[in-house]
């Protein structure tokens, strides 16, 4: 029973990287689009290409935080002692990034929209490496068990969560570019296709680079995620670096088939490859998963819900993509001025 | 220097957290209304404008939805900061009754998941898709609105009754049975009182906008459609919610009797008790000031035994078991405003049911429309004078009999700097959420007459849309 609940919270902590981590990415991109007029066509790409999905891809947060808090309660406990800094700076930044993002569709002076685009795009960066590092800290094993607060500042400043923090913004990065390459395909709109397409070689590159850096990172700060990640895990991790790989090779081609499948491959078995490296933990060598898990009623219910989910949600999320990307959505502003084809 | 950073740091962390979740709830719980009924009196614009051929309304619907989209952002990010203080503030709850208290938030999260994608597929799908596909794509939002504010309210009124679970003998949950956690005693009612509030409050609080243009000289159609149809849902759902509260209020003298001697300023178990309207409870024990109608307490308590029903008193509680002097004067004045201010709004709605029955017409007449514009903000208030009497009147417990608030605070002292900060930007939200929403407002006005947006309008047939000129910057 408990092995399932921790299936179930594993498949959110990976939807939501691949979904969300996403959508942080395409907040990256457009803080990194340079000045006003620079950036304009860029940006209306990340609003044409995130606005409709943005806020459905961060229910996925609360997927997560409802399975950890009713079927790990103790787990949840500890983490949020522990981890109270970045986990409030994460909340903190989450309010900024919705609001900016909602608030610049809102609004048409450019003045008023750059001021909203900024908090926007770079609460885009923190919040992500925030949880991030929040996930290195668990991973590394630095939050305690038993409703016990661990180091307020070396819970999250420590070498395993500035990894975990870096991968989640690059990582969110390469996804972004990667699906941006395809909706500016979809919208034929050659310039940002190729622009995208060099920023995402570019991320799978510093990616790879940061990756191949934490192999290093882990082995001396993390012993039981190394360890694991190197014995019964490594088939994942092989599995993601020649997804990676094959991702880098398709976009650095301009093959465009196929790279976004890898790309979410290479990122998904990474993500189940920390799962499964420190298993049968939740939080690594002070508390297993059956000792977190919660009775069999709680984590019933929770198998419920998700069944549900599967059966209702699932096909809703589908129909919502679907009707994003056969382009029924053209408008995002707050008057319907701002369809990206006048401009083209 | 460390030390002094200790002294500055160490700052007991409970009023703190107290005071964060009582100032983000109260904040976030300002949009649930916005978020759980305007979809529907959005879907009704939106089928007269589609059935009836009525361009005003389709017009209206189109634009509140646009509205919507920016007041659901802001409640879906303040509601996940919502999630995250669960854990940060009270962690010692949540490691204690998270497998029975956070159960209902698994199906809250499905409801939430269902809201999200379907406004999303509402507000961008105005134009491409077909008019009546649309406008079912609406109901969802509907249907998960009064959901998922139905499962919040069940882990809160689990708050109140925990139910639903079995301790060991070490005092931790064992044995969980999840209908019982949520459908637990005070769940039906509890949420039917939050369901019911949103369309009020959400009613008022869009007819106030129309109510306010109409005074200031916008009589048209549309801003009258615009008053008509807020105004209506929430005149209609007025006097349901005073006879659900009135159950409400006989579930808790049944089953929370310190809350209820807090409401009515109860000292000592007595019948034939006074309802006090205003009032105090005095440190000695003594009930002072205020206007007292004799024996309607009681008879409100228990009709059927009258005058004589028996109210229980707050001293037949230890001290350290109930409510202090402090906290019961403010759930008596709390339910006081929120009484006083739904007793109000019950005789707007009269007037307004009467001005249709006798007249076939709203009234027109300035008072009219001058309270009327005042009615979302006394809604807001009465909503949270209502929340202020259910969770003040539950203290010093945070799980009812079972834990206290004190036991479930977290240690870190530096809550404070997160409170200070939340605020600081909780202020910052609430003031460029009312810039930007008037700037639509404003916007849409200037567009008036000139054919900007017509929903499901013609296409030129290469899928762009060609009245659609772009509204110069201002």
């Amino acid at each position: 029973m408990s092995t399932v609940a921790a299936v179930i919270l594993f498949i959110g902590v990976t939807a939501y990287t691949i979904f969300g981590g996403a959508d942080f990415g395409a907040g990256f991109w457009d803080l990194v689009a340079g000045g006003t007029d620079r950036g304009d066509h860029p940006r209306r790409v990340i609003d044409h290409s995130i606005g409709p999905v943005w806020e459905a891809n961060h229910v996925w947060l609360i997927f997560c935080f409802v399975v950890l808090w009713t079927c790990f309660p103790d787990a949840y406990a500890s983490i949020t002692l522990t981890l109270f800094v970045p986990l409030a700076i994460a909340a903190l930044g989450i309010v900024l990034r919705g609001s900016g993002f909602a608030f610049r569709h809102a609004v048409l002076r450019t003045s008023e929209r750059r001021a909203f685009g900024a908090l926007f795009a770079t609460s885009s960066v923190l919040v992500p490496y925030c949880l991030g590092a929040v996930a290195g800290g668990i991973a590394s094993g630095r939050v305690p068990a038993g409703g016990e607060a661990g180091d307020p500042l070396d819970g999250w400043v420590n070498p395993t969560s500035t990894l975990g923090g870096v991968m989640a913004v690059t990582v969110g990065a390469f996804l972004a570019a990667t699906y941006l390459v395809w909706d500016a395909r979809r919208i034929d709109d050659a310039p940002m296709v190729e622009y995208f397409r060099r920023r995402a070689v570019g991320a799978a590159v510093v990616a790879g680079v940061v990756a191949f850096a934490g192999i290093f990172v882990l082995r001396a700060d993390a012993e039981y995620l190394f360890h694991g990640l190197t014995s019964r895990a490594l088939p994942l991790v092989i599995l993601s670096a020649l997804c990676g790989l094959t991702a880098l090779v398709l976009l650095f081609r301009a093959v465009h088939r196929g790279a976004r499948l890898a790309a979410v491959g290479a990122v998904a078995s990474i993500v189940v490859g920390w799962g499964v490296a420190q298993w049968e933990y939740i939080l690594p060598q002070t508390l297993t998963v059956d000792e977190a898990a919660a009775p069999s009623g709680t984590i019933g219910a929770v198998i419920v819900a998700t069944v549900l989910a599967v059966l209702f949600i699932f096909p809703a999320f589908g129909l919502l993509y679907r009707l994003d990307q056969k382009g029924v959505f053209p408008e995002a502003g707050a008057d319907g001025t701002e369809d990206l084809e006048d401009d083209d | 220097m460390s030390s002094l950073l200790g002294v500055i740091i160490a700052v007991n962390p409970v009023p703190w957290a107290r005071a964060q979740m009582a100032f983000t709830l109260a904040s976030h719980i300002i949009l649930v209304p916005l978020g759980v009924s305007w979809a529907f009196m959005t879907l009704i614009a939106n089928y007269r404008g589609i059935k009836h051929e009525d361009r005003d309304a389709l017009l209206l619907a189109q634009r509140w939805s646009k509205y919507m989209a920016v007041t659901f952002a802001v409640g879906a990010v303040t509601g996940t900061v919502l999630s995250f203080e669960f854990g940060l503030l009270w962690p010692r709850f949540m490691g204690q009754w998270g497998e029975a208290f956070g159960i209902p938030f698994a199906f809250e999260g499905l409801f939430f998941f269902t809201e999200a994608i379907f406004v999303s597929i509402y507000i961008y799908g105005w134009r491409r898709m077909e008019p009546w596909s649309h406008f079912w794509t609406g109901v969802p939002i509907v249907v998960a609105g009064i959901g998922g504010s139905a499962s919040v309210i069940a882990a809160n009124a689990w708050m109140n009754d925990p139910s639903g679970f079995t301790l060991d003998s070490a005092g931790n949950v064992a044995k969980v049975d999840a209908w019982g956690v949520i459908f637990n005693d005070a769940m039906p009612l509890m949420a039917a009182h939050m369901v019911v509030a949103a369309y009020v409050v959400g009613g008022f609080l869009v007819a106030s906008v129309y109510a306010f243009a109409m005074l200031r000289g916008r009589l048209d159609r549309y801003h009258r459609i615009g008053f008509l149809i807020p105004f209506t849902v929430a005149a209609i759902a007025m006097p349901i919610q005073i006879g659900v509260g009135d159950s409400l209020a006989r579930w808790v003298h049944h089953n929370q009797p310190v809350k209820f001697a807090a409401i009515g300023l109860v000292p000592e178990t007595s019948s034939n008790v006074p309802e006090r309207l205003l009032g105090q409870l005095n440190d000695d024990g003594t009930v002072s000031g205020g206007v007292t109608i004799p024996g309607l307490a009681s008879w409100l308590a228990d009709p059927s035994t009258g005058t004589s029903t028996d109210v229980q008193g707050l001293e037949t509680v230890p001290v350290s078991d109930r409510p202090t002097v402090r906290q019961v004067n403010v759930v008596h004045i709390a339910w006081n405003v929120m009484v006083g201010l739904a007793m109000l709004l019950f005789l707007v709605s009269l007037w307004y049911g009467a001005a249709w029955l006798f007249r076939r017409d709203m009234p027109q007449s300035r008072p009219f429309l001058l309270i009327a514009s005042t009615t979302g903000v006394l809604a807001i208030i009465a909503m949270e004078a209502g929340w202020v009497v259910s969770e003040v009147g539950r203290q010093p417990w945070i799980v009812y009999n079972l834990q206290r608030v004190d036991d479930a605070a977290t240690p870190n002292t530096g809550v404070w700097i997160m409170f200070v900060v939340v605020v600081v930007l909780y202020l910052a939200l609430a003031a460029a959420l009312i810039y930007v929403l008037r700037g639509m407002s404003r916007r849409f006005r200037d567009a008036e007459g000139k054919d900007v947006e017509v929903p499901y309008g013609p296409t030129d047939g290469t899928g762009t849309r060609d009245d659609n000129p772009a509204v110069p910057e201002p």
